[in-house]
């Protein structure tokens, strides 16, 4: 079995520039377009919505959502930062989508270290933004000066190793799920095949994704928190 | 020791699973979590959603080692870079 990540097709630019077309980049494409395509609807939507009314329907549920999500950034992060929340909002849609995408057997885009990495990695330029937007002076005298001037390479490690850490356990956690499901796979006998995996594939793409992808996005907000400061 | 290669593929197996043993502690440390988390809804009702928040980002940091050990694992099984200075 080859867990590895499959190569669609190989773009050819020029002789030296070769572009490769992944399986995870075109789950991507998936999530995009799903995403998109769910965007448009709710805007669409969103021209007979009336604020006067008693919501119903999708209004309700995304009201719901975003209202939800609004006050966890707020109770987590504080007020000052209010202005990211549409970012983590979007993040913590995308990796729900990418999470539990590898429902339908396609390779989770979070599965690829390529994927996570730039996602903790963004996470990691907003939570030093607010830091230094916020309170600059404290932000710098924390990493740099605290508690005394030699131990900045200690905490400039402890920085940096943040992204990484919060890119692993994300592509740790999809990886492990895809791996072990398809060991099932291969080895349940033909009859289990279509009734064992079902209850697997709901704790590990459903539950499992559910509960990674609010952990990113729950530990960004509570970065953003602890470098604003409040 | 006639094959050097089946003798590396070999040892690669047991170092992913002795990479993979970190997962006793980590689940000792997560139920720990858990349990603490409990006892402090048990005493504290009201506090519910704030300690299940507290909890969750303390799981997470507690999984990041189990996680660490699992990505060698898998890079020891599928991905080793040691192997093709074997064969």
């Amino acid at each position: 079995m080859d867990f590895a990540i499959q190569i669609f097709a190989r773009l050819h630019i020029t002789d030296n520039i070769t572009i490769l077309i992944t399986d995870t980049q075109v789950s991507t494409w998936i999530v995009m377009a799903l995403l998109l395509i769910f965007a448009i609807i709710v805007r669409i939507s969103s021209r007979n919505w009336d604020a006067s009314k008693r919501p119903s329907g999708l209004q309700n549920v995304m009201e719901m959502a975003v209202d939800a999500f609004e006050k966890l950034f707020r109770g987590n992060a504080g007020d000052k930062m209010a202005f990211l929340t549409p970012w983590f909002f979007s993040l913590f849609t995308f990796l729900i989508f990418s999470n539990i995408i590898g429902i339908v057997g396609i390779r989770p885009p979070t599965a690829d270290w390529g994927m996570t990495f730039p996602l903790a990695f963004s996470s990691f330029l907003m939570f030093n933004y607010a830091g230094l937007k916020s309170r600059p002076k404290a932000y710098l005298k924390g990493i740099f000066l605290e508690p005394v001037f030699i131990f900045a390479p200690i905490n400039l490690m402890g920085e940096i190793a943040k992204p990484i850490a919060m890119s692993f356990r994300l592509f740790g956690n999809v990886l492990g799920g895809m791996i072990l499901l398809s060991l099932i796979y291969g080895i349940a006998p033909l009859a289990l095949q279509f009734v064992l995996p079902a209850f697997l594939h709901m704790y590990f793409d459903l539950a499992a994704g559910l509960l990674q992808a609010f952990i990113f996005t729950m530990l960004s907000i509570a970065f953003v928190g602890l470098a604003s400061g409040d | 020791m006639q094959d050097p290669m089946a003798f590396a593929v070999a040892v690669a197996h047991i170092a992913a699973v002795i990479a993979l043993l970190n997962g006793i502690l980590t689940t000792l440390g997560q139920g720990r979590v858990a349990s603490a988390a409990v006892e402090g809804i048990a005493r504290q009702p009201e506090a519910k959603g704030s300690i299940t928040t507290s909890m969750i980002i303390g799981c997470a940091f507690a999984e990041t080692s189990g996680v660490y050990g699992l990505v060698i694992a898998i890079i020891i099984l599928f991905a080793n870079p040691l192997l093709g200075m074997v064969g």
